[in-house]
């Protein structure tokens, strides 16, 4: 079996809200995956299952072969995990931070040194080592967040909206970081907003609603649509599924031009 | 369990604490302020009481009469005047506190034995003062009347007093074993409950239930770095608190050290359970207060929990402070050994143990 990630049936309601409905995925190891979707679509609960912060309702979520629930601990080691907020202790220096998540997941002094040496010198930060995160701008903070989800060497990393309020420039040397890891064999888990970091990905799934409305690589995906961006292939699966235009509504938004008729 | 996961997070605990400006001034400074601001502010004996004087006779016995207030402490003459009026203005500018009007006849009549028609006015708006200067003024007037008399014994009633413990009725002897329990509380509260609920509102939590880190590792590497600021600032208290205003400690220090240390547990558990209810750092703002505020003022730090109505009382004795006053009085005023402060001391623990338990398993569900 090639496949890093394998959600089966995976179900989780809140009460009476289902949150996600009975998803079936694959993630191809070793592959840049993009989970897309709207605001409240079921990604973060979804991702919140598979690192096992979440317990699922229903269905199997098997990470590297084995099933998240049975083994939690097993796969808290395999998973590197890098949130919106990037966590970091803004009191606390760049090294400080590095050192700690070291010692949170139980790399062995030796080889601690060595690993933050690399991940300093690939988030560019060498000159940062000693500054307080709270000093340090969005860009490399979210470098940081990335190096820290690194320091025990996970076979996956799961970034969930990691480049949300990044500048271009930063978001741009992220993403290079990102292909980077991927040709070293790390399988990538991402969501995201920007089409163009999607359209980055060896394969995007939309989901809608907690369920999954297709999956593909980004160029089928367009190509199938006969649309030219894959945020059109978006938007359209959107309209198709709330039978409404995502346009449509601004038009009934009358009384932002009825001031002006009647000379105010 | 993993020691090197549980040092990284003590480690970063007290990074935490000692980079923060405001938590560490609270270390430090606090125990020391409140220390000595409450050893010397707090005083409910009043000496020195500002007397103005008036003296209508001006003979040899009304001068008598007055260096007979200004011999005993309780008084202190700021001020001859010649009139009531300028009593009255020195009364309302607060620079008197009383004033003492001698009757023009007053030689007159002692000599005939009649009442001297001296008055003794006081300002009864703080009553504390007023009944000090009232007590004080008529023990000094029959004093003085004994000796005109030349009574021999003026002790004629016969009864003889002892006061035990506290023989100078000082009142710092009375606050300063319930200060070193308040200071502890107070730190140990303020800087654990928000030691969970910023990492909660920060993300950082998240993270860290990501990681293969256990809960046990997770409570007690944030446990431990408190207990030890506690215990630090318990030894600090004992210092500033009571060697430097010469309370002597008259049992056990080991003791008092030893019963401290669980208050220090007890209060570290309140703060935890407060981290892990609060939502954001405002709300655990709120319930700070809530918890710190009755157990100042309900646990007989400063008024007598037997002065206050049963219901109150009840209250008082929710308040796992008032016990470890009880226990610090105990020990330090009246030498107790254990076997005195047994009842305090079992309360205090299942007390401890109790809200202990809850936090841990509250903090347990947060994690989950």
């Amino acid at each position: 079996m090639n496949n890093i990630i394998s959600l089966q049936k995976l179900r989780k309601t809140f009460g009476k809200f289902i949150a996600v409905d009975d998803i079936n995925l694959n993630i191809e190891k070793g592959k840049i995956f993009g989970l897309l979707g709207p605001n409240g679509a079921g990604k973060s609960t979804t991702i919140r299952m598979i690192i096992g912060v979440l317990e699922p309702t229903s269905g199997t979520a098997i990470i590297d072969g084995k099933d998240v629930t049975k083994n939690p601990e097993l796969i808290k080691k395999e998973i590197g995990y890098m949130s919106q907020k990037f966590s970091l202790y803004e009191d606390l220096t760049v090294l400080e931070n590095l050192k700690f998540y070291a010692s949170i997941y139980g790399v062995k002094t030796n080889e601690r040194d060595e690993r933050i040496n690399q991940l300093i010198d690939m988030a560019n930060l060498s000159s940062k080592k000693k500054t307080l995160v709270k000093h340090l701008s969005g860009g490399w903070k979210q470098r940081l967040a990335l190096s820290c989800s690194l320091i025990h060497k996970p076979k996956i990393l799961i970034l969930d909206e990691p480049t949300a309020g990044v500048d271009p420039v930063s978001r741009r040397i992220f993403w290079k970081m990102i292909f980077e890891l991927a040709n070293q064999g790390i399988s990538i888990l991402v969501t995201t907003h920007y089409m163009d970091e999607a359209e980055s990905c060896d394969e995007v799934a939309f989901i809608f609603d907690g369920k999954i409305l297709v999956k593909d690589t980004p160029k089928n995906l367009i190509a199938n649509e006969n649309v030219n961006t894959l945020e059109d292939v978006f938007i359209k699966y959107v309209e198709n599924k709330t039978g409404e235009k995502v346009s449509a509504s601004f038009e009934k938004l009358k009384f932002l031009q009825a001031g002006e008729e009647n000379g105010f | 369990m993993d020691f090197n996961r549980l040092l990284a997070i003590i480690k970063k605990e007290f990074i935490h604490v000692f980079r923060d400006k405001v938590s560490f001034g609270i270390i430090i400074a606090m125990p020391i302020i409140y220390s000595l601001v409450f050893g010397y502010a707090i005083k409910t004996e009043v000496d020195d009481i500002k007397l103005a004087v008036l003296d209508n006779d001006k003979s040899i016995e009304s001068r008598e009469y007055i260096s007979s207030f200004e011999t005993s402490k309780y008084f202190k003459i700021t001020k001859y005047v010649n009139s009531l009026d300028e009593i009255e203005k020195l009364i309302d500018g607060n620079t008197v506190k009383a004033a003492l009007v001698i009757d023009a006849n007053y030689s007159e009549n002692i000599q005939k034995n009649l009442k001297n028609g001296s008055l003794l006015i006081i300002d009864g708006s703080d009553p504390t003062v007023a009944t000090t200067a009232l007590q004080s003024g008529l023990l000094v007037s029959s004093f003085h009347n004994m000796n005109l008399n030349n009574a021999v014994d003026i002790n004629e009633f016969g009864i003889n007093t002892k006061v035990w413990y506290n023989p100078n009725l000082k009142s710092t002897n009375f606050i300063l074993p319930g200060l070193l329990a308040i200071v502890m509380q107070n730190i140990t509260i303020l800087l654990t409950a928000f030691s969970l609920v910023r990492e909660k509102e920060k993300g950082n939590l998240e993270l860290l239930i990501v990681s293969p880190i256990k809960p046990i590792e997770l409570i007690l590497g944030k446990m431990i770095p408190y207990m030890l600021i506690g215990f630090f600032d318990l030894l600090l208290t004992l210092y500033f608190g009571l060697l430097y205003f010469n309370v002597k400690i008259a049992g056990s220090v080991f003791l008092l050290i030893g019963l401290g240390s669980i208050f220090v547990i007890c209060s570290l558990a309140m703060g935890m359970l407060i981290s892990t209810i609060a939502e954001n750092q405002v709300q655990a703002m709120q319930m700070t207060i809530l918890v710190l505020l009755p157990s100042i003022l309900l646990s007989g730090f400063m008024f007598p929990l037997e002065a206050m109505p049963k219901f109150i009382q009840i209250i008082g004795h929710l308040v796992p402070a008032t016990y470890l006053i009880e226990i610090n009085r105990g020990i330090i005023l009246k030498g107790n050994d254990i076997s005195y402060l047994l009842k305090d001391t079992v309360i205090l623990i299942t007390f401890t143990i109790f809200l202990l338990g809850i936090a841990i398993n509250k903090f347990h569900k947060t994690l989950d």
